[in-house]
């Protein structure tokens, strides 16, 4: 397949790995950590780890939109998806989330009128081709997302379509990363920073990381050659001495980002104050609301919902996991209690979820890299 | 932290070798898509209370045998949407399907029953076309439909038409399958290119606004079989039609099953450059979609080539391929080595195949 190929190229892949390899000290021990899910996925998918060395540790980062979706707010979207007349629309992977009374598939299966789509534009179009029903789209993602869902609304605005409306569940990138900075149980050495979010934000945002806490950040595309190739890059500039965001994924990521995807997101959105992350707990100015000019278009102000924040089950440790302090399989109810099939925590639920991604894949691949078979 | 993982990974496999209980409250879509759901209802429901010696193996036949005739029984139901697509029809795959399930179990296909559930409302014309598919099938197939049923349903209920069909062969002398003779070293042979099927299926639904030339790939198996058996009869260990949850599932059963590893090279799995497009699109993996007209075979490995000759000598068999083998380790597994050189498993398809998000 050209343009896909030509970055699975495992000849390729083996030279960046001997560079790598040659890069990294002895004795030392590196932590990276891939702050996108989509690049998880990937690591484990095409068995990235194969190609390093043992003292570079690749650490999963808090962003797969799914896994951070805490339980009240999955309960709330299932409560509005119960009502007579409403169709509740999500993405696929949304959809086996468990809240506290069971999941929207368990809901669908129940009677509820829960589809998944591939885009808020086809919610949209679910809803003016159904006028006599109430279509609530069930938002969830960071900055990649969420211009979508911008676009979506003010075209909803313009056609004046009253029975579409936006459960908002957006979050932000740069909020949780700093969190992260700031956790005293977590040491890093450099963040592969996120491809597709950084196509809409830039490069820029990123800058307070190696300014204030002195760690690279190279910003990576979603094949396994664009990780490898980012992976050296951070390896050089630790070898160098040099702390600076640097960008990998140039054929896609404009350093100023995307403006004018940033200005209807500025158009459509606000910040909340705070939101609760799945896990992380709350972190202040971390999610996005519909702005007061789209009120009308806000599901949580339309439709009553519960609101109660619930608390995690006592023995997911999806926490830890999301900030890297923990492995999944050293989660206590890992791929026992806890399987994809039937998760307790949303890292299992998601491919692009660390635990979810490490059982799919990484099994057993990782232990016998260990013992050298 | 090494000896922590290896711990938890035997942990792992230990629950996952414990006989399946079924425990759900309610039926989900998952537990007709071909995965895990689907197998833990089988094997926890179905399988101990219906138990005895022809159903215990669980294959894709029954095999059973009436004063000294040794023949193989089948049944499937087909609620395909649409009811027609690219290369196909819900007639068409009713036949195959059948068909297919004795052909894998190395039965020559004599007869059909089909059953007919049709909803109210139904446009003549359209059951016209699929009787009209079924027949010139079953000629293909070389088999008579010699019984049948029919009900009509309310209003929306049916999505038009839904059909069952129960296929009767009887088992060639020269290939005895049976998972539990695979052994270290065999080869895993694929009779051509996978994906196709469930690929042309879901851009037919139209969803996804998509456009590619993808046509299912539903044929009748036995003549490969045949060519198979022909030449390397006593060497097949098992045959298999990977349809509802792909070559993924098919080779996690006979990990199960055999209690065997079974390692894949990714490169060598033949994979149609459109099908491959549009599943690296939808997020999707070519090894979990349905195929209707592939044959996957376990054979010795002295007799793999002989067995890929023999396939592509077959029309239909074209780009045959040895696509793996089976090793030790890891027993009940399945590992891919990628094509970008590194290993990753490759588990049974859990829940439908949703689409990732970003």
């Amino acid at each position: 397949m050209r343009f896909v190929d030509e970055f699975r190229n495992a000849e390729i892949a083996r030279s960046l790995g001997a560079k790598i390899a040659a890069l990294a000290e002895p004795g030392r021990h590196y932590k990276i950590m891939e702050v996108c899910g989509g690049h998880t996925h990937t690591i484990y998918k095409h068995g990235i780890e194969d190609h390093l060395p043992d003292n570079i540790e690749l650490v999963h980062g808090p962003g797969c939109p799914v896994c951070v979706i805490p339980m009240g707010r999955v309960d709330d979207g299932i409560s509005i998806a119960t009502r007579d007349g409403v169709i509740f629309t999500c993405f696929g992977d949304m959809m086996r989330v468990p809240g506290s009374n069971g999941s929207l598939l368990d809901a669908k299966a129940a009677g509820a009128d829960v589809r998944f789509v591939y885009s808020p534009l086809d919610a949209y179009k679910l809803a003016r081709n159904n006028p006599d029903r109430e279509v609530v789209f069930f938002a969830i993602g960071f900055e990649t997302t969420a211009p979508s869902t911008a676009l979506t609304l003010m075209r909803a605005k313009t056609e004046g379509i009253k029975n579409f409306s936006v459960m908002c569940n957006h979050v932000t990138i740069i909020p949780p990363v700093k969190a992260l900075l700031e956790s005293p149980d977590l040491r890093l050495d450099a963040f592969i920073g996120p491809g597709h979010v950084s196509t809409v934000i830039g490069c820029r945002p990123y800058e307070f990381i190696p300014a204030d806490y002195g760690q690279p950040v190279v910003v990576a595309g979603f094949e396994p050659l664009d990780l490898l190739q980012a992976i050296h890059m951070i390896m050089l500039q630790l070898a160098e001495g040099r702390a600076e965001v640097e960008n990998q994924y140039g054929r896609v990521v404009a350093w100023e980002g995307n403006l004018r995807a940033l200005q209807v997101m500025q158009e459509v959105f606000e910040l909340r104050p705070y939101f609760e992350w799945r896990g992380l707990g709350f972190i202040s100015q971390s999610a996005l609301k519909l702005s007061p000019a789209y009120a009308d278009f806000d599901a949580e102000l339309r439709f009553e919902v519960p609101g109660v924040r619930v608390a995690d089950p006592k023995a997911c440790q999806c926490g830890e996991v999301l900030k890297g302090v923990i492995k999944p399989w050293e989660c206590k109810v890992f791929g026992t209690a806890c399987t994809p099939e039937k998760p307790i925590g949303t890292c299992m639920v998601s491919s692009e979820g660390a635990c979810a991604a490490y059982y799919n894949y990484g099994r057993f691949a990782r232990s016998r890299a260990r013992a050298g078979a | 932290m090494a000896g922590l993982e290896e711990e938890v990974l035997a942990r792992i496999e230990r629950q996952r070798k414990l006989r399946p209980r079924f425990r759900d409250h309610t039926l989900t879509m998952a537990h007709g898509a071909g995965g895990k759901a689907t197998h833990t209802l089988i094997a926890g429901l179905f399988a101990p209370a219906f138990d005895n010696p022809a159903l215990a193996p669980l294959a894709d036949a029954a095999a059973v045998e009436i004063d000294g005739a040794r023949l193989a029984l089948s049944t499937d139901a087909f609620v395909v949407k649409p009811l027609r697509f690219p290369g196909g029809s819900i007639g068409e795959l009713a036949v195959n399907g059948t068909v297919n399930d004795l052909a894998v179990s190395g039965a020559r296909p004599l007869a059909l029953a089909a059953a007919f559930v049709i909803e109210e409302g139904l446009d003549a014309d359209v059951l016209r076309a699929e009787v009209n598919a079924m027949k010139e099938a079953a000629g293909r197939a070389g088999v008579a439909i010699v019984t049948g049923d029919t009900k009509v349903v309310e209003r929306g209920k049916a999505d038009g038409m839904y059909i069952a069909t129960t296929g009767l062969g009887v088992r060639d002398e020269r290939v005895r399958p049976a998972a539990d003779s695979i052994a270290v070293g065999d080869r895993i042979v694929l009779s051509g290119t996978i994906g196709d099927h469930g690929t042309a299926i879901m851009l037919a639904r139209g969803d996804l606004e998509m456009d590619a030339d993808v046509v299912s790939d539903t044929a009748p198996l036995w003549a490969l079989v045949e060519g198979l058996i022909g030449a390397v009869g006593e060497h097949v260990r098992v045959m298999r039609d990977p349809t509802r949850g792909g070559v993924a599932t098919v080779l996690n059963e006979l990990a199960g099953d055999a209690e065997l590893g079974i390692v894949v090279d990714e490169d060598a799995v033949p994979v149609r450059p459109e099908v491959k497009g549009a599943c690296e699109i939808l997020g999707l993996d070519p090894m979990y979609v349905a195929n209707e007209g592939k044959l996957l075979a376990v054979v010795a490995a002295d007799a793999a080539q002989a067995a890929v000759d023999a396939l592509r000598a077959v029309p239909g068999g074209e780009d045959a391929a040895i696509v793996g083998h089976v090793a030790e380790q890891p027993a009940g597994m399945v590992l891919v080595n990628t094509t970008f050189g590194g290993t990753r498993i490759m588990d049974m398809l859990i829940g439908d195949p949703l689409p990732r998000i970003c």
